[in-house]
């Protein structure tokens, strides 16, 4: 009596590029509304489409990032129809033969690996907003997102629940920022999430599937996910049927509900754009563009997981800010050295400042110095903690931050011996039950003569001299 | 001489200022354009100003070939000056914020513009009779078309109310008025002039090109708007000779085809026309040799089920939302959207819409759209093989002289009389068009063609063809007529 529930996804990605896919304007968030409008993103008559080449390099990079095949003479085409976002009354999108076929993205689930196809990734124009109730019952419209570039990537229908989708969402929204092509941000529309979602007896057709539209975050997926797949059920058992439609879900009610729809089972009229000449690509260009591409996820978490724990490996994954520089410390030190500099002290101190892990206000060059400090002994390690909370602070030469908090280790051999005869002496009782075998009492010792010696004593040295005085 | 090396001559040794030429220009249009139609808005304040502007370059030395000549554009090439209406009532008060490419090429190298001409809608016409401002007259015969779709540039040429202006050909907009209004009309090798600024009707048809009288003048004002342009994915790179490099040579040599087949199917009188033309060639040692081109009415459907297509999605962006007409009555988005639509466009326009949102609808397209673009791709291979034989290719531009107002019948016969002009806008091939002679008082061309990138060819065929003969000769028309 169980239905599978079949889903398919379509994320568009919009491209970190620095102009539109077709025209030079900005492509910053947030500005105010037509500032970032050339004539062509409004169709001005006479206006041209001329294709911005980092678009094209994205979208390879992607399609070489998840294994697929890169079309090498892919072309745009019209896509057809009205609405008053869309300036041109067509949005420039691709139909047949999309620059990136055939790709496949590995999840790890409570089940296992799966490997997720992606049918295709193809390159469009984003259209602008809609801005309802803007003046009275008047729609105000936003050209400035029209015509960023978005990549649109489609899975086959290969996922069989919530958590699978999630999964997927999760790599692919850190793939296309590592690959520094997108910069993730849902809130903002960098990544959109399209869910298509049918429900089955296992072994039957495909069932009819509604789309649900227009959800920014992953959690609201996944109960959408839930909502649409229980409310699909229940139709069936009542002998109903699943019409084909658009859905949003409503976060507030979690549910989801029937969209006014633009467009029902729409012809779009494709043709292939005459004003776009064919993109061609040679094997050179994708052997170029390939070496430029920044190391992949899973290479990233092979080189991590040589060297670091699970946990350690899924921190650094998971925060690529703190990755990055982790990733340049360790050039220099050891992997867990450098781990729990970054990831562990370091962080520490942004989170007590309760502000993102920003590389810049403790450049790395600085870290490996205070780190030297405390190799040469000249510090310890405690010590080396509150300086770099005081250079966070107050940012200035490490030597001064040393010098004006007084922690300066001696590693003056005599003075540490000194210290170790001065504390055995004034315990004898100590010593003999230490020489008796109460080895706790050690730790008092150390104590005592890091007490006396006003941290400046090495703790290496005092707990090397203790120990031979001691078993003298 | 040629009419811009004449203007040139006499602003440079001062016979005439720039100031006095445009002023000239102006009353001419004043006086005979109710005649005409030709102009649908005249550049009465700036172009003197401009021209005054010319005048003190050309007093500190500035030779440059086109300081201080007037030129009158097409109603499709945006200008920022005055408006840009494309003949139609959707775009009848637009101002264009930007100049197209060619405009500014003209304008840097000092050219003063005199108006915007009438045209067909959208391009969409062959007798412009299409226009919401108004049909065009025949300066020769005021009771005959004078062609379109660029007819007011056609007219205004031959009437003398400017020296040159530029048209578009898509289907043989600029060769076809030519041929009616006996001047030379060009359509040069798809991306050698930049779009940038033409609107579009059809994208991969679409060029601009030149009305003149004389062949010699067409290559310089061609030179002059040649170049890649970066706001037009379509445009090549061409040598600053691309145009100019042969035009004075002799023909001695070259070969021209002719397809005797299709000569027989015309009037006799326009065969004894043509035949003469042949003879002047042949005096000037130019060979002709007999081909046959392949059957033309698929290369008119092919055209037909094209160019709307593009078109359809071309102005699909006129829906009166963000400039041009828009509709009063409208309470809906979908009656914004219907009515601002309805009410701007003329009935050929909507025909050609219609045509290409069907010939393009999913279950069409295999059908239309797709054997289209089969049939075009099989022209160009044809032509291809003629051209292995022979330079050129000689034919009609019109089967006939400029017909009567009103005399179109039905659509497709129309259609069918584009027959010989939309070879080269299918193949994005050159071809001119260049007046032979009158049939009946009322002007008739040849059509010479020749493969891609060979536009120097035809320039310097028709040069030579012009130094031996009188036709192109600018007359004196509407004599005793209005003013």
């Amino acid at each position: 009596m169980s239905y599978e529930m079949v889903i398919g996804l379509e994320v568009h990605v919009q491209l970190k590029t620095q102009t539109k896919i077709f025209s030079n304007s900005a492509t910053l968030y947030g500005q105010e509304p037509n500032t970032q409008v050339s004539f062509l993103d409004i169709a001005l008559p006479g206006t041209l489409p001329v294709v911005n080449r980092n678009a094209i390099n994205m979208a390879v990079m992607f399609g070489l990032a998840v294994d697929a095949t890169i079309s090498k003479n892919s072309f745009f085409a019209r896509k057809n129809y009205f609405y008053p976002d869309l300036s041109k009354g067509y949005q420039i999108s691709q139909s047949n033969n999309p620059i990136v076929q055939n790709g496949q993205l590995e999840i790890t689930t409570s089940k296992g690996v799966k490997a997720i196809r992606i049918e295709r990734a193809h390159l469009e124009e984003d259209a602008g907003k809609s801005v309802h109730d803007f003046i009275g019952d008047q729609t105000g419209l936003d050209y400035n997102r029209a015509g960023t570039p978005l990549l649109e990537i489609v899975t086959h229908p290969d996922f069989r629940s919530a958590e699978e989708v999630i999964c997927y969402l999760k790599n692919l929204h850190q793939l296309v920022q590592h690959l520094g092509i997108c910069d993730g941000n849902m809130q903002e529309g960098s990544f959109r999430c399209d869910v298509n979602l049918s429900i089955r007896k296992p072994g039957e057709d495909l069932g009819t599937r509604a789309e649900l539209k227009n959800i920014n975050s992953f959690r609201f997926i996944e109960s959408a996910i839930h909502y649409e797949y229980q409310r699909q059920v229940n139709v069936l058992d009542k002998g109903g049927i699943i019409t084909q439609e658009t859905r949003l879900y409503d976060p507030d009610n979690n549910e989801t509900r029937s969209m006014r729809s633009k467009e029902n089972a729409f012809d779009y009229r494709y043709f292939p754009d005459p004003d776009l000449l064919p993109m061609i690509l040679s094997d050179d260009e994708i052997i170029s563009i390939k070496s430029q591409m920044p190391q992949l996820p899973k290479v990233r978490r092979e080189i991590y997981t040589k060297a670091l724990n699970a946990d350690e490996v899924n921190f650094l994954m998971d925060n690529p800010t703190v990755a990055d520089y982790y990733d340049v410390l360790a050039k220099s030190i050891p992997a867990k050295t450098a781990y729990n500099w970054v990831a562990v002290e370091l962080q520490a101190v942004f989170n007590r400042a309760q502000s993102i892990f920003d590389a810049k206000r403790v450049p790395v060059d600085i870290l490996l110095e205070l780190i030297a400090y405390v190799d040469k002994d000249e510090i310890s390690l405690k010590s080396a903690k509150a300086v770099l909370q005081h250079y966070y602070d107050q940012p200035q030469a490490i030597q001064s931050i040393v010098d004006q908090l007084g922690v300066r280790q001696s590693n003056d051999l005599g003075f540490v011996e000194s210290l170790v005869d001065e504390i055995l002496a004034q315990n004898p009782q100590q010593v003999q039950d230490y020489r008796a075998g109460n080895k706790k009492l050690l730790s008092f010792f150390v104590g005592q003569i890091m007490k006396n010696s006003k941290g400046k004593a090495n703790p290496k040295q005092v707990n090397e001299i203790l120990n031979k005085k001691l078993n003298e | 001489m040629s009419i811009l090396k004449t203007l040139r001559q006499k602003l440079d040794d001062k016979s005439i200022s720039a100031a006095e030429l445009t002023t000239t220009y102006l009353k001419e249009i004043k006086d005979k354009n109710n005649l005409l139609n030709a102009f649908i808005s005249v550049n009465e304040t700036e172009a003197l100003a401009h021209a005054k502007e010319m005048d003190d370059l050309i007093a500190k030395g500035e030779r440059t070939l086109l300081a201080g000549i007037p030129i009158a554009h097409k109603d499709n090439l945006c200008t920022d000056i005055l408006t840009t209406t494309c003949g139609s009532k959707i775009l009848s008060d637009y101002q264009s914020p930007f100049n197209a490419t060619v405009v500014d090429k003209l304008k840097n190298q000092g050219m003063t513009v005199l108006g915007k001409t009438n045209m067909d809608e959208f391009g969409m016409g062959s007798t412009n009779e299409h226009s919401f401002f108004g049909a065009v007259k025949n300066p020769h015969d005021l009771n005959h078309v004078p062609g379109g779709s660029s007819g007011g540039s056609a007219a205004a040429v031959a009437a003398g109310l400017t020296p040159f202006a530029t048209g578009s050909d898509t289907g043989g907009s600029v060769r076809q008025p030519a041929s009616y209004c006996g001047i030379t009309g060009i359509k040069p090798s798809y991306g050698t002039l930049s779009r940038c600024g033409l609107v579009a009707y059809g994208s991969s048809f679409d060029q601009v090109g030149v009305l003149a009288h004389y062949a010699e003048d067409c290559a310089y004002l061609l030179q002059a708007m040649a170049g890649k342009d970066n706001n037009d994915g379509t445009s090549i790179k061409t040598d600053p000779d691309f145009f100019t490099q042969s035009l004075h040579q002799d023909v001695t040599g070259l070969t021209i085809g002719i397809d005797e087949q299709l000569l027989s199917k015309l009037p006799s009188v326009a065969q004894a026309l043509l035949q003469d033309c042949i003879d002047v060639y042949q005096q000037q040692g130019v060979k002709i040799k007999p081909i046959q081109l392949p059957d033309l009415q698929p290369a008119v459907s092919s055209y037909y089920v094209l160019a709307p297509a593009e078109a359809a999605t071309n102005l699909a962006r006129f829906d009166g939302v963000r400039y041009g007409y828009r509709s009063q009555t409208a309470n809906t988005l979908d009656e914004l959207y219907i009515n601002s639509r309805t009410e701007g466009f003329g009935a050929e326009v909507k025909r050609r819409i219609v045509m290409g949102n069907y010939v393009l609808a999913a279950s069409q397209y295999d059908a239309y759209y797709h054997k289209a673009q089969q049939v075009r791709a099989k022209l160009k291979q044809d032509l291809d093989a003629i051209y292995q034989n022979v330079d050129m290719i000689l034919l009609p531009t019109a089967a006939t002289t400029a017909p009567k107002l009103g005399a179109q019948k039905d659509p497709v016969s129309t259609y069918l009389s584009d027959m010989y002009t939309l070879i080269a806008n299918l193949t994005g091939a050159p071809a001119i068009s260049f007046p032979i002679g009158r049939i009946e008082r009322l002007p008739f061309g040849a059509q010479l063609m020749t493969n891609n990138f060979q536009d120097h060819l035809l320039l310097q065929t028709v040069c030579a063809f012009q130094r031996e003969t009188d036709f192109h000769l600018p007359q004196q028309l509407l004599q005793g007529v209005g003013a």
